[in-house]
């Protein structure tokens, strides 16, 4: 624990000596105004997505549980992409973070209710592909009907993930949020200690499994809503996070919650930071997009797991 | 602890009725009769987890049928998860030894055996330090001498003060190691006494009749 946040620590450091500028500190305004937001922002929503995927595979018992895969994610972007492109956000900028938080939690809410009595196994996972489909269709919808004839385009990009040129605005919006979404999941160990044993256990050891849900589903939204409405689509950080720290930290899901958290931040800011060095190490135009980067670094590791999961 | 029930509905369909007993602190009761006669949901109300009920998570623990681990945690974290509703972990390897699987507490629980494992899940709801304990089905899947092994282990606690409820049926365990036996036919209280006075109406309730049979039949030494 110790080592992982001397880790943060180096990476936050390095992740503040390293931009679109080069390397060092050319004006300490870049610093401040664009590598701070940046840096923060990359290890709150690593934190985030981190945290999310633990919370979600312990609450759901369901080891590809993940807020990308089961749509909360889209749904959130969904959320700010309609806030952002029908002008709410130019007249009252919190709307571009509520609108990620309210899409997220519209997401939670149809997953929980499509689930139904029974959130665990393959029914989730297809609730979740549903919500996914439907906030993707809804989303071309949105763009199409927009007034703006680029927002196709623009979002395109956007949905691929990124943290480059946010501003101390995007970070004043969206932190307090993903903290106190961060704080509501991290206090849920027991509750799903609770429910790895089936949910009558659960209820009789106090932790009734829908009040955790319930509460995972607040937490995810605030979390991974506001995230991905200032950081885009970024996949695959909450559903490989859990499983590189199982052999590590044990099984148990309230114990791979604080790690998670810590892993999740350090690898998004490591994959921002590969990011941001590409273009000044190798002949690139621009940056490669954080999301690709995460799936880039994602799928390998997914493929490694996937013949030894077991929930 | 007196157990009061009108009537339990699950899916509008009426599974309990007109129960009214009163349970003797540190007896063993068995909760016997066929598949479907209200057994597991009589057991659930007492333990305060069918919808709309109050748990008593520091006194009444309860283990369900086929009770299993996702994730594949040791044998000492399942029995931990015992201490959540005190949030402490004192008394763990003390269950995890009154059970016999102290020796196994770092195996997965998923790579011990059935009765290991059942063991296991004991020790998760002693680790609460119950005052009664409620157990769905505590012996099927496992062979006899486990089965044995687990009733024994149910009577000291017995008689140790614990109340202990356990759904079985099998009936020849009942009659051999509870106190008392209650027969539920149809949701309703059938049969309720001595095991050894019960065991005809039990027999009845199961369509079958009870004989003296002279053939060898396997104990526990």
């Amino acid at each position: 624990m110790i080592w992982a946040c001397a880790i943060l620590l180096a990476l936050a450091g390095l992740s503040l000596l390293v931009g679109g500028a080069g390397f060092g500190v050319p004006d300490w305004a870049i610093v401040w105004e664009l590598r701070v937001p940046r840096t923060v922002l990359a290890l709150a929503v690593g934190a985030a997505l981190g945290l999310s995927g633990a919370v979600l595979q312990g609450a759901l018992r369901n080891p590809l549980a993940d807020p990308g895969l089961l749509g909360v994610g889209g749904a959130g972007a969904l959320g700010a992409v309609i806030v952002f492109y029908w002008g709410v956000s130019a007249v009252f900028p919190p709307a571009l973070v509520l609108g990620g938080m309210a899409g997220a939690a519209m997401g939670c809410g149809a997953l929980l209710a499509l689930a139904g009595r029974a959130p665990s196994g393959p029914a989730v996972i297809l609730g979740g592909v549903a919500v996914s489909s439907l906030a993707a269709a809804l989303l071309a919808l949105a763009l199409t009907l927009a007034p703006n004839p680029f927002a196709m385009a623009e979002v395109s990009f956007w949905l691929l993930g990124g943290l480059e040129d946010r501003s101390l605005t995007h970070l004043a919006l969206a932190l307090p949020p993903i903290a106190i979404g961060l704080v509501l999941l991290a206090r849920l160990g027991p509750g799903l200690d609770a429910l790895s044993l089936g949910e009558a256990t659960a209820a009789s050891l106090g932790r009734p499994a829908p009040v955790t849900l319930r509460r995972a589903a607040v937490g995810v939204s605030l979390a991974v809503g506001a995230g991905a409405a200032v950081a885009g689509g970024i996949g695959f950080v909450g559903l490989v996070v859990p499983h590189l720290l199982r052999p590590l930290v044990g099984r148990r899901p309230g114990a791979l919650l604080l790690p998670c958290a810590l892993a999740g931040a350090g690898l998004l800011l490591a994959a921002d930071l590969l990011a941001r060095t590409a273009p000044l190490l190798l002949p690139l135009q621009s940056e490669p997009r954080l999301g690709v980067l995460t799936a880039l670094l994602g799928t390998p590791v997914l493929i490694r797991l996937s013949r030894r999961v077991t929930p | 602890m007196r157990v009061q029930v009108s009537t339990v509905l699950l899916d509008g369909r009426g599974v309990l009725h007109d129960i009214d007993l009163t349970i003797e602190p540190g007896s063993f009761v068995a909760l016997c009769g066929p598949n479907g006669a209200g057994k597991s949901t009589l057991l659930r109300h007492m333990a305060g987890v069918l919808p709309g009920g109050v748990p008593d998570p520091t006194r009444v623990a309860y283990v369900e049928q086929g009770a299993r681990s996702a994730w594949g945690l040791t044998v000492r974290q399942v029995a931990a998860l015992g201490r959540i509703p005190h949030r402490d972990d004192a008394p763990v390897d003390a269950a995890l030894e009154r059970c016999g699987v102290l020796h196994l507490a770092d195996r997965p629980i998923d790579r011990v055996s059935g009765g290991q494992a059942r063991r296991a899940m004991l020790a998760r709801a002693f680790a609460t330090d119950p005052a009664t304990l409620l157990l769905d089905e505590p012996t099927s899947d496992l062979d006899p001498a486990a089965a044995h092994a687990i009733m024994a282990l149910l009577a000291a606690a017995a008689r140790t003060g614990v109340t202990v409820v356990a759904a079985l049926h099998a009936l020849e365990l009942a009659e051999r190691y509870a106190g008392r036996m209650i027969v539920l036919q149809d949701g309703r209280v059938a049969a309720d006494g001595v095991p050894a006075v019960v065991m005809p109406d039990a027999a009845r309730v199961f369509g079958m009749q009870l004989r003296i049979d002279p053939r060898p039949r396997l104990m526990p030494v």
